[in-house]
């Protein structure tokens, strides 16, 4: 295997690493980076477990290749608190109990949080449509929802 | 896992280059949300991947003067941020807006969702039905192929070896045009089309339907065009008598498969009922 030599920025921070052309930025975060945050649901960009964002961009990490992260900066759930402090979005899924068996919250707070940069007022329905992509067999949604209304709320400053 | 390559070109000859002078098997990556999924489960094995997308023919977006082009590999969230080209084409974006998560829609491109060759590709029959044209380069040159003559059957193409789309281009659009997609899905997200519709056509100052293009997906083995839906519509104010000898015209065409998702009999009845509710929408576009 002819490994690639890519150069890219987590949370921040930047990264150098060898690369094998067919490991994911899934692959590559979990399993080179150690970062477990972002998990792996279906591998094949059905259930929105492995969001993050790259250059700004929600995507699935999963349909992502490693090397085509070269250059770009990929921003993950770990990023997401600053210290100790949660992100006002993580402090509403904990208050509304949005999760159970938490598999799918790092995607969907990933999720929410870059629908609330892109609208920061999003109607239930909008909220709805945009986590379409992230799949969660526990809760039935509602919760999430909520937190996420009541979060977009804070962050407005209401 | 056997010894594959990846490259990431930056110019069309490059490209080309390495993707004519490849000796095992060569794939081209966009957006990658299909291909890394069959590569993932094995469906395609290569040996060289040619990720297109760092081209820059590839990821502009350009209005000249009314006419509208695109490059292939250009994202559907890139195209749904793009209000001008939203409202010169809200039929496209109706398909390209369905494919699809926004996750797999900050990926996921036009070019890829054609070329994938998937009979129900949701802006496959909106972006027929807009007469686009696809600039195709190889290592004979370039030529330009209406983009129905892209997919041959499910995921084939009449692409050649070494040859990748680079760009759509749209024509200029007459006064009074409009152009609408609906797709029948079990769940309104993430879904398959069980049938697509497109309708795009074109009024003159009475209201009266001057040129239609018509085209379903899901419903054979590629995308079709449907001549005698079209003919359904020009000459007439798009009335209930037009409605009907579309929706005729519709599922007449229609040849699909039998599966879990939809009978023979279902889609082809379907096919109609989508055609005069895709009508209606481009009327009402082509009105205001």
């Amino acid at each position: 295997m002819v490994k690639q030599h890519v150069t890219t920025t987590v949370n921040g921070d930047a990264v150098e690493l060898l690369c094998d052309p067919t490991q994911t930025l899934l692959d590559i975060l979990r399993d080179e980076l150690d970062m477990k945050g972002t998990k792996e649901g279906c591998g094949t960009g059905d259930c929105g477990a492995c969001s993050v964002t790259m250059d700004g961009v929600l995507v699935c990490s999963c349909l992502v290749l490693g090397v085509e992260a070269n250059g770009a900066s990929v921003e993950t759930i770990e990023g997401m608190a600053e210290g100790e402090e949660l992100h006002p979005l993580q402090q509403k899924f904990i208050d509304h109990i949005a999760l159970q068996c938490g598999i799918c919250t790092p995607g969907l707070l990933v999720a929410s949080k870059a629908l609330l940069e892109e609208n920061p007022d999003p109607t239930e329905s909008e909220i709805r449509y945009w986590l379409a992509g992230n799949l969660c067999r526990c809760t039935g949604y509602h919760k999430i929802i909520e937190a996420v209304q009541d979060a977009a709320a804070e962050m407005r400053g209401n | 896992m056997t010894d594959i390559r990846y490259e990431a070109p930056e110019t069309l000859d490059a490209a080309v280059g390495l993707l004519a002078g490849e000796s095992g098997r060569a794939q081209v990556l966009a957006g990658g949300t299909d291909v890394l999924v069959q590569i993932h489960t094995d469906r395609v094995n290569p040996d060289l991947i040619v990720d297109i997308k760092k081209i820059a023919e590839l990821r502009a977006i350009t209005n000249n003067d009314g006419a509208w082009s695109f490059g292939a590999s250009v994202t559907g969230k890139e195209l749904m941020d793009n209000a001008d080209f939203n409202a010169a084409w809200p039929g496209v974006m109706d398909g390209v807006r369905l494919i699809g998560s926004v996750q797999v829609r900050g990926r996921a491109s036009v070019g890829g969702n054609l070329c994938n060759a998937s009979p129900a590709a949701d802006s496959v029959p909106p972006m027929i039905a807009a007469r686009a044209i696809a600039t195709v380069v190889g290592p004979n040159g370039t030529r330009e192929v209406p983009v129905e003559d892209i997919a041959t059957g499910p995921g084939q193409t009449s692409l050649d070896k070494g040859e990748f789309v680079v760009s759509f281009q749209l024509p200029k659009r007459a006064p009074n045009s409009g152009d609408a997609y609906l797709r029948f899905t079990p769940r309104t997200e993430m879904d398959i089309a069980v049938v697509g519709c497109a309708v795009n056509l074109t009024l003159d100052d009475s209201g009266a339907c001057t040129n239609a293009r018509v085209s379903l997906g899901a419903v054979a083995a590629r995308a079709l065009v449907v001549d005698d839906a079209a003919k359904a519509l020009i000459g007439t104010k798009v009335d209930d008598v037009a409605m009907d000898a579309l929706a005729a015209a519709a599922s007449a065409a229609c040849s699909p498969i039998d599966d879990k998702r939809g009978t023979i009999e279902y889609r082809t009845e379907v096919a109609g009922v989508l055609a005069q509710r895709a009508a209606a929408i481009a009327l009402e576009r082509a009105k205001s």
